[in-house]
């Protein structure tokens, strides 16, 4: 089996449009979940988003034919552009593969009729317009899969890698904030009034966010982290509600040790999901707990960047890699209180640590559960 | 009160997509959730949003929901009281 | 040790087949999804709670698990090793307009959980999975069309790394105009014969 390195990354969120700027703003624990007038409909709400005025005075002059792109698809392109011009890979070559990871896309193209009609608005013409831009013609493997899209995506890319079948993948994952997304999670009573508290006793639900990030990988290129492991798996439980048991979640990183041929007391670190609603964090829990991962340190960077979805796997992997480069394990942002529900040992303040190995999570709709594991050599 | 409950149940009906279910189908005392209907968490909050729209009256926490929305009567009474 | 592809369903222009042969369907009454529903004799309520792409997955699904060839053997793979992995073109476009529709109105400002909940693609694989009790590799896809070639590799490569011991694989997709869904059942095999291999694949996907 061919081993598949991380070389280089890339996050645009509220933080900045860099990994080393976001990376920054969390050493300082500073948060992008503000409160944001939304619209007529909910007026205020916290909501991590991107400087969009920023945005585009830094990156408009990098993209060719800025303006013929959304915003979404603007995000993803800079982000693959900043990644990619840190690493001597040929994104045009057909040994390369882009993976897109997101949920809802251009979804705002719905708004109207003649949106409605054209194939702007579908996610397969997003993904082509970005290989467009890259000269890439492989056809790009779209992941939609609710909140584990990213990490699925990575595990996807991994999988297309590790048997031959391409030597480079560049994964995106992104999601815009949108009236359809906010409408959605308002009407399951699983947004915050206030920036969210992931795994605080006093948690009452997830802040939205937006964000674009990028990994590159490659076989062929080597470097200091690798992928070592990663699955997905289901809960075969309910199409919303997490499993009481954290089934699907278990089996998704029991699946991943095995890959990686690791036990539990091999992870040095655990990059969790962590939403803030009550029921995910208390399965997550639960699921940390079957492995004995109770005293392993924990967090979720939630509490800084909002949940964004279809970006939220990769720029927390990013952030992981950060962490493992940098020996520093990033406070869980709105963890105040003691957690009184299953056992877990969640960051409470930065930690300097050597940190080897890895375990990211993620869980969504559709009792969705996916895990990888990284390692640094 | 008695038409009060059966506009409900037809509501109640369509809202949830409740095939095969007819209005004569539901008791008033019968419990909605768990063994009764069998309806989810999902159909809890479209419950929530069914009160909202066909009756004006919006229901922040979801926990209050447990309560009012065990049976038919006690939704009536609920809807009752609110609009009372 | 090999793939091979135990029995395959296709849905499509309003006729249904089973292993190539058509199912003898009357749909006058009812809309086609539901006839087939009838036909299998099914008793699901929760069919009737989702919107047209996953009823056509699941409908699909039931057409395939329950036909006895694959019935016979099910119970032979762990929960956990039985994956479940399709692509589609055009996502969830028809709930999402409906779930946009009701929300543009600041006046009628309802939007409905049980409506949003099927705004997500993959939802149709939990369907699947919460029905069969399918808790192993998941994963759904979205290709302009069906790309039968990363199908087959990607579930070959689950296969090989010992992650799945047999799987629902396949394609499906929905629209305001019509629909299309081709679902197979895969297990791993000694045998040369049936192989899930895209030259295979496209013979019976016609």
């Amino acid at each position: 089996m061919r081993k598949v390195y991380i070389q280089s990354d890339n996050i645009v969120s509220s933080l900045g449009i860099t990994s080393e700027e976001n990376f920054n703003a969390l050493v300082d624990n500073s948060t992008g979940v503000k409160m944001n007038y939304t619209g007529n409909i909910y007026k205020e709400l916290p909501l991590s988003l991107i400087d969009k005025e920023a945005f585009i005075k830094k990156s408009e002059s990098s993209i060719r034919n800025f303006q013929s792109y959304t915003f979404f698809e603007q995000i993803m392109i800079w982000s693959a552009v900043d990644a990619l011009s840190k690493v001597n890979i040929d994104a045009s070559s057909d040994r390369t593969i882009f993976v897109i990871s997101t949920t809802k896309g251009n979804i705002d193209n719905l708004k109207t009729k003649e949106g409605r009609q054209s194939d702007n608005y579908k996610l397969w013409y997003s993904a082509k317009r970005v290989c467009d831009y890259f000269s890439n013609n492989n056809e790009a493997v779209v992941v939609s899969n609710a909140c584990v899209s990213g990490v699925m995506a990575v595990n996807t890319a991994a999988q297309l890698l590790q048997t031959g079948a391409f030597d480079h993948a560049v994964v995106i994952g992104a999601d815009v904030v949108s009236d359809f997304v906010i409408a959605g999670f308002m009407s399951f009573m699983a947004l915050s009034p206030k920036p969210c508290k992931p795994f605080d006793d006093n948690r009452d639900g997830l802040s939205l966010g937006e964000a674009a990030g990028c990994l590159v990988l490659s076989t062929e290129e080597h470097s200091d982290i690798a992928i070592i492991g990663g699955a997905n798996a289901n809960d075969a439980n309910h199409i919303s509600g997490p499993s009481r048991t954290a089934e699907g979640l278990y089996l998704a990183i029991e699946s991943s040790m095995k890959e990686a041929r690791i036990t539990a007391s091999d992870i040095d670190y655990v990059s969790a999901h962590g939403t803030a609603t009550m029921y995910n964090d208390e399965m997550e829990s639960i699921a940390l707990n079957r492995h004995g991962l109770q005293q392993t340190p924990v967090n979720s960077f939630k509490g800084y960047w909002g949940h964004t979805l279809g970006a939220s796997g990769i720029i927390e992997i990013v952030a992981s890699i950060k962490s493992m480069e940098n020996k520093l394990l990033i406070k869980s942002l709105g963890f105040d209180e003691k957690n009184n529900g299953e056992q877990i040992n969640v960051i409470s303040k930065n930690i300097t640590k050597e940190v080897n190995i890895v375990l990211k999570t993620a869980a969504g709709f559709g009792g969705a559960n996916s895990s990888i594991i990284l390692k640094k050599y | 009160m008695e038409e009060l409950k059966n506009k409900l149940k037809a509501q109640i009906i369509e809202a949830l997509n409740l095939e095969d279910v007819e209005v004569e189908d539901i008791s008033n005392s019968d419990a909605l959730f768990g063994d009764g209907l069998g309806l989810d968490s999902i159909d809890a909050l479209e419950l929530i949003v069914l009160l909202e729209r066909e009756y004006g009256i919006k229901m922040d926490d979801a926990a209050e929901g447990k309560t009012i929305l065990q049976s038919v009567n006690s939704m009536a009474e609920y809807i009752q009281l609110k609009k009372a | 040790m090999g793939v091979e592809v135990v029995s395959y369903i296709r849905i499509k222009d309003h006729k249904a087949w089973i292993n190539g042969e058509a199912l003898n369907l009357d749909f006058s009454a009812m809309s086609f999804l539901k006839a087939i529903y009838k036909d299998l004799g099914l008793k699901y309520p929760k069919f009737y709670k989702m919107d047209e792409l996953s009823k056509l997955g699941f409908i699909a699904s039931e057409m395939l698990l329950q036909n006895n060839n694959v019935k016979s053997i099910i119970n032979d793979f762990k929960q956990d090793k039985i994956g479940v992995i399709l692509q589609n073109s055009d996502s969830t476009i028809d709930v999402d307009s409906n779930f946009y529709d009701s929300i543009l109105d600041e006046q009628k400002h309802f939007p409905s959980p049980a409506l949003f909940v099927y705004t997500l693609p993959n939802i149709v694989l939990g369907e699947i999975s919460i029905r069969n009790k399918f808790k192993g590799e998941n994963a759904l896809f979205v290709f302009q069309k069906y790309n039968m070639t990363f199908g087959v590799d990607y579930i070959n490569s689950l296969f090989e790394n010992n992650k799945i011991e047999a799987c629902v694989g396949g394609w499906f997709n929905a629209n305001s105009e019509n629909y299309d869904a081709f679902l197979y059942f895969a297990k791993g095999t000694n045998k040369q014969e049936n192989a899930h291999t895209v030259d295979n694949i496209s013979k019976i996907y016609k």
